[in-house]
């Protein structure tokens, strides 16, 4: 054999260097995109910050008073879809991984799948049409027998148009993806720890208690923000079925609603010129920040009991 | 504590596959029982019809009687549930639940069968059962940290802390060693001597030098083919089998000659 040099240069095949380079530039672009985007809305939306507002609806004093009912709006109708949602997605998901008998779940799997082949807007229209009247009645109900609770006192809207019918859409919209994930997450529970359930003499519901809820509790809160991101960014299902205003208010049955910060840009952007524009814009930064921050406190949620989570 | 196990005929199916195929034995309480024979003989299955976790797979099903002091497991209106509350079972990988700190391992079963406990009755439970599997003095200042910390031997001693913690009438251990270092293996054959004056145990191992160890009575399970169901070949003091048995497969497995 003969002598090699020193320091023998390490080999690196073509095919390796590909494929480093085209994933770091599949990485880079995710990030040069995102920047593209927050810098787009903050040069557009920083005339927005000390712009009149007078002549915008509602006549707000400045844009913070503007945005204010918007951002409220968005949180609010997406926290009540995913408190409509989650319990719904997670019992679904649990009788299609752990109860129904294998043919039933896989067919009722993918039904669930093909409700997220729904395109938004048709969505929408079976809100106006199908459910804000169905459920109106309902609402009228509510009001006159428990309208003693703030949320559900009265006057009762009577196009049954609410915050609470666009939160029932939206969470028929986002129960798909959490339904999923959620199915997934509880699949991988390890055979061996529902067995250690089992072998204490759990029953099957304490075996899912013990086991499979824990184990899937990080991978539930990340299919829950998926959701949540959804329904705080949906437009177009809001915009057709809320009969909006300009007010913060938890009550759900009356026909004054707060907007969402998509869907009022989604209404008003045709028509808007001049600063209007950035005003416009500028929601529609606020609605990335409250995006990035609901994201950013699931991470913080699912880091916090790391040590338990059974990924060590 | 401790109760007699009386096996009569049985049959193991999962749907139409017989995989075990009468087996009748009597295993004595305050007595370690081993389970020997080749991969695939049915012996683990077997064990598993002891606390009807067989049942866990779909289609798995026997035939036959199976007597614990003299109370039928299959009879009718038998929960398994309530079944495996008193025949405590300890796996071949360590399977504390990983969201559950030490403390909580210990105290998962009780809490399942008895929703009420004060703190202090915890505690002790926990230090009782901590000290019943030898893990109190390594674990005691970090009770609270997750248990899947602690080593693969350290798990699975706070398994079987978690299985005794219930106080079972019989421990069922299928091949608890096999996953783990000579060193940890040696504190479970430690531990198992000292439980076995309180417990019946029966354990199941590929390991004969263990069955030779630690066990007071062998079975010796073999299988004819694939495809044919696992049957008991030899059951006699552990003794006898490892050095006189009367069966020529026996001899012939327990001297290395084939499995």
């Amino acid at each position: 054999m003969t002598t090699q040099t020193e320091r023998p240069k390490p080999v690196i095949r073509l095919g390796d260097r590909v494929f480093a380079r085209s994933t770091l530039i599949a990485g880079s672009l995710i990030l040069v995109a995102l920047a593209a985007v927050a810098i787009f809305l903050i040069v557009e939306a920083i005339p927005a910050l000390g712009a009149d507002t007078t002549e915008l609806k509602g006549s707000p004093s400045n844009f913070w008073t503007y945005v204010g009912p918007l951002a409220f709006g968005t949180v609010w109708a997406a926290f009540l879809a995913l408190l409509i949602a989650v319990p719904l997605a997670v019992g679904i998901a649990l009788f299609i991984s752990h109860y129904a008998p294998r043919r039933l779940a896989q067919g009722l799997a993918y039904v669930i799948d093909l409700l997220a082949a729904v395109p938004s807007v048709v969505f929408g229209l079976w809100g106006i049409k199908v459910l804000a009247p169905a459920v109106q009645p309902v609402y009228a109900w509510l009001t006159d027998n428990l309208g003693w609770i703030p949320i559900f006192s009265g006057p009762v809207s009577g196009t049954g148009r609410t915050i609470l019918t666009v939160a029932i859409v939206l969470a028929v919209m986002i129960l798909p993806i959490i339904t999923a994930m959620a199915r997934e997450v509880f699949l991988q529970t390890p055979k061996l720890h529902e067995e250690a359930a089992l072998a204490l003499g759990a029953t099957r519901w304490e075996m899912v208690k013990m086991a499979v809820l824990p184990f899937g509790r990080s991978g539930l809160v990340s299919a829950s923000i998926l959701g949540l991101g959804r329904a705080l960014g949906e437009t177009m299902a809001v915009a057709m079925v809320l009969s909006p205003s300009t007010v913060i208010s938890f009550v759900l049955l009356q026909s004054e609603n707060p907007n969402t910060i998509a869907s009022n840009i989604a209404l008003n952007f045709p028509e808007a010129h001049g600063t209007g524009v950035n005003v416009l814009i500028a929601t529609g930064l606020i609605l990335f920040v409250i995006t990035f921050a609901v994201n950013f406190i699931a991470r913080a949620i699912v880091a916090r009991r790391k040590e338990f989570s059974g990924a060590n | 504590m401790s109760k007699r196990i009386e096996v009569r005929d049985l049959n193991v199916y999962y749907s139409k596959f017989r995989a075990v195929e009468g087996v009748s034995l009597t295993i004595e309480p305050r007595s370690i029982t081993a389970f020997i024979g080749p991969s695939g003989c049915g012996k683990s299955t077997f064990l598993r019809t002891l606390n009807r976790m067989h049942e866990v797979i779909p289609g798995a099903r026997v035939e036959g009687e199976v007597l614990i002091d003299g109370d039928d497991l299959y009879g009718p209106g038998v929960d398994p549930v309530l079944v495996r509350r008193q025949v405590g079972m300890v796996f071949q990988r360590p399977n504390p639940f990983p969201t559950m700190s030490i403390k909580e391992n210990v105290l998962a079963g009780v809490k399942l069968n008895n929703r009420r406990i004060s703190k202090s009755d915890a505690d002790d439970l926990v230090e009782k059962s901590l000290r019943g599997a030898n893990l109190w003095n390594e674990v005691k200042d970090r009770l609270d940290r997750p248990g899947s910390g602690l080593s693969g031997g350290q798990q699975q001693r706070l398994c079987i802390a978690r299985a005794i913690a219930v106080s079972p009438d019989i421990l069922l251990m299928d091949e608890p060693c096999s996953a783990l270092d000579p060193i940890s293996t040696l504190a479970i054959e430690d531990l198992m001597e000292e439980l076995k004056k309180e417990y019946t145990i029966v354990i199941v191992t590929h390991n004969m030098q263990q069955a030779s160890r630690v066990s007071d009575k062998t079975a010796f399970f073999n299988i004819a083919g694939t495809g044919q169901p696992g049957k008991l070949i030899e059951y006699d003091d552990t003794n006898t089998i490892f050095t006189q048995p009367n069966v020529q497969a026996t001899e012939d497995y327990v001297s290395g000659r084939f499995g």
